[in-house]
């Protein structure tokens, strides 16, 4: 930050010295710079992809190859055959896992993104007493590390017997502070005041207003909220594992630590977990891919303003 | 996604100072101000509020009744109960060696792990805002893929990686024990980086997409290099963004804990208190929950302390 200060009295000077006549810089950069840049990328690249690179080769070997040909390129092609032993063993519990991701993450982040975005939206949207108090107080929880309240929701939720159970995982994740605090900031930014005014002239009540009108200037701003909320959930290790027994209840990450941590009595295990792995980030790529245009869109609506 | 992240970093002192100030002019002093749409902002706020209060600030109310209970015996074998003990867990948090250990694990984690990781993503957003690089979409999203790797997986990913025996780069492995005693906390640092790098890089790249290119054409005409550019235009303007996933980045290393737990399956080197949580967690499965609570609660309050400590401290630098 101490960098502001220095630099802004300088730039008035530097723009009399280009008003003296001084011709703007060729745009090209030094080709010094732009090859160093692209060698700095080209090498993170590597770093970054690498190790899923591997991931998928590995789990494209059989057994008696995974240690015997090299790691890094493919041997007999076999990772559909690996896909199917996987998804065959013990009943087919990792199809069980992925299912269940998917329902703590999907069904979790939307209802989530929706509820925060309506909270997000009356905070900004509305004026009435004690909503100060509750945007602090909502604040205050993007402070409080998730994993911190693992342990008290246990012991809450075993005082009513609902640990083992989907929603002692599905219930809690539902809540995201940090939701409502992008909500609020961006539905007072984009949402016009006037664009509320004339629906309630219309005639369409509030509730209608929010989810016919207001929703669609919100839409980046959501997506964004869902995105991280479903990254956050399907994440989530602490919570699963503190709550969970039954291995029929696990995310895909439950399972798989429980696998990885069971593989020395059991080597087979080491074949699943690994393909288990590739399989479990398939889904999170395609979410990201697939709303990548949403949230590209967000940004420039953002540069916009 | 960093539409929001750049107005949001100043919010929480200054909103909250700001705000009154704008809302004040609409209550004549004295008269009771009247609230219009009542029933729409209960229905509005009401799910949300149910849920946050029943999800966050009872477990956080709980767990502090937890930590001020002690259980006392009759005799060996004889019935537990629990009975109020004041302070006492905290005593024994406070007399805890292995927890402050910890404690001091994860600073050191994380005071070489974030500035690294950092770093590294405002490096990348820098370079994919500069014309100095081509293929921007590709790299964007190239280094944005680890972060679809669950902390889990990435550490057992990494596990394998380090392996002297399964790696793939055994010609090091076999010579560098990363799962050794001295290493194994740069080895997770190493996964911890790895995975965030890219979300660090695109919040950031995005505060700087949101910086008008007038700014830039500006000190271009005036003579002024990428770097210079980057340095005295770019960087102090993105700064809230900055501070924003540094805050983030002091929390999650605080909560390590998935990536030691999965690692303790590839060494012996972590322990069952190698991370602040992993001691709640195993405090917890003895179980001795009232301990258990005592840790999360003085964890917890560390956490917040050093992220709002941050917060104001970056501020105030920025009022300077």
């Amino acid at each position: 930050m101490s960098t502001l200060t220095p630099t802004t009295p300088a730039k008035p000077a530097r723009g009399i010295r280009s008003i003296e006549g001084k011709a703007p810089r060729a745009q090209r950069e030094s080709p010094f710079a732009r090859v160093s840049a692209m060698i700095v990328m080209a090498v993170f690249t590597l770093y970054f992809l690498v190790p899923i690179w591997w991931l998928l080769v590995a789990a494209s070997k059989n057994r008696s190859q995974f240690n015997s040909t090299n790691p890094l390129w493919f041997a007999d092609f076999s990772l559909f055959e690996n896909i199917g032993n996987l998804v065959a063993y013990r009943d087919g519990v990792y199809l069980k896992w992925m299912l269940n991701s998917a329902l703590y993450a999907g069904v979790g982040a939307l209802v989530g993104t929706i509820i925060a975005g309506m909270c997000g939206y009356a905070l900004a949207k509305y004026n009435f007493p004690g909503r100060e108090l509750i945007f602090n107080v909502v604040l205050g929880g993007v402070l409080v590390p998730a994993t911190a309240l693992a342990l008290p929701l246990f012991l809450i939720f075993s005082q009513i017997s609902l640990t083992n159970t989907f929603w002692s995982v599905f219930l809690p994740s539902l809540v995201s502070p940090f939701g409502v605090y992008l909500a609020r900031i961006y539905a007072s930014a984009s949402v016009p005041d006037e664009l509320i005014e004339a629906a309630r002239l219309d005639g369409a009540g509030e509730l209608r207003t929010f989810f016919t009108v207001s929703v669609r200037m919100m839409v980046p701003a959501l997506v964004t909220v869902f995105l991280f909320q479903f990254v956050a959930i399907w994440n989530n290790f602490f919570l699963p594992l503190i709550m969970l027994r039954d291995e029929t209840l696990f995310p895909v990450t439950l399972g798989l630590y429980a696998w990885n941590s069971q593989v020395n009595q059991i080597p087979v295990l080491r074949d699943y977990v690994l393909i288990g792995a590739l399989l479990s980030i398939i889904p999170l790529i395609i979410i990201f891919l697939l709303l990548q245009r949403f949230w590209r869109n967000g940004l420039s609506a953002g540069s916009v303003k | 996604m960093s539409a929001p992240a750049v107005p949001l970093t100043d919010a929480p002192g200054s909103a909250a100072r700001k705000r009154p100030r704008v809302a004040k002019p609409e209550k004549p002093a004295g008269a009771k101000p009247r609230v219009q749409h009542k029933g729409a902002i209960l229905a509005f706020v009401l799910p949300f509020g149910t849920l946050f209060a029943l999800f966050y600030l009872v477990p956080i109310g709980y767990a502090i009744y937890q930590s001020l209970l002690v259980i006392e015996r009759e005799g060996t074998f004889g019935q537990a109960t629990q009975v109020f003990g004041g302070l006492t867990q905290y005593i024994l948090v406070f007399q805890n060696g292995p927890f402050w250990t910890s404690i001091g694990r994860v600073l050191a984690f994380g005071a070489v792990q974030v500035p690294i990781m950092l770093g590294l993503a405002l490096l990348f957003a820098l370079l994919l805002d500069s014309p100095l690089v081509r293929g921007k979409k590709f790299f964007r999203l190239a280094f944005f893929v680890p972060y679809a790797v669950p902390g889990v997986i990435a550490a057992i990913m990494w596990g394998y990686l380090y392996s002297p025996n399964l790696s793939p780069f055994r010609a090091v492995t076999e010579n560098i024990n990363f799962l050794s005693a001295d290493l194994v906390l740069w080895a997770i640092a190493n996964v911890v980086t790895w995975v965030f790098v890219g979300y660090n890089m695109l919040i950031i790249y995005s505060a700087l997409l949101a910086i008008p290119t007038e700014l830039y054409e500006a000190a271009r005409i005036d003579g002024a290099g990428q770097l210079r550019i980057a340095w005295s235009v770019k960087i102090p303007l993105i700064m809230p963004a900055i501070i924003l996933t540094a805050i983030f980045s002091i929390i999650g290393t605080l909560q390590l804990l998935a990536e030691p737990q999965v690692f303790r399956s590839f060494s012996s080197a972590v322990t069952s208190t190698f991370t602040p949580n992993l001691t709640v967690y195993s405090t917890s499965s003895i179980p001795n929950f009232n301990l258990a609570a005592a840790f999360s609660v003085v964890l917890a309050l560390a956490t917040f302390i050093l992220s709002f400590t941050f917060l104001k401290f970056t501020q105030r630098k920025e009022a300077k």
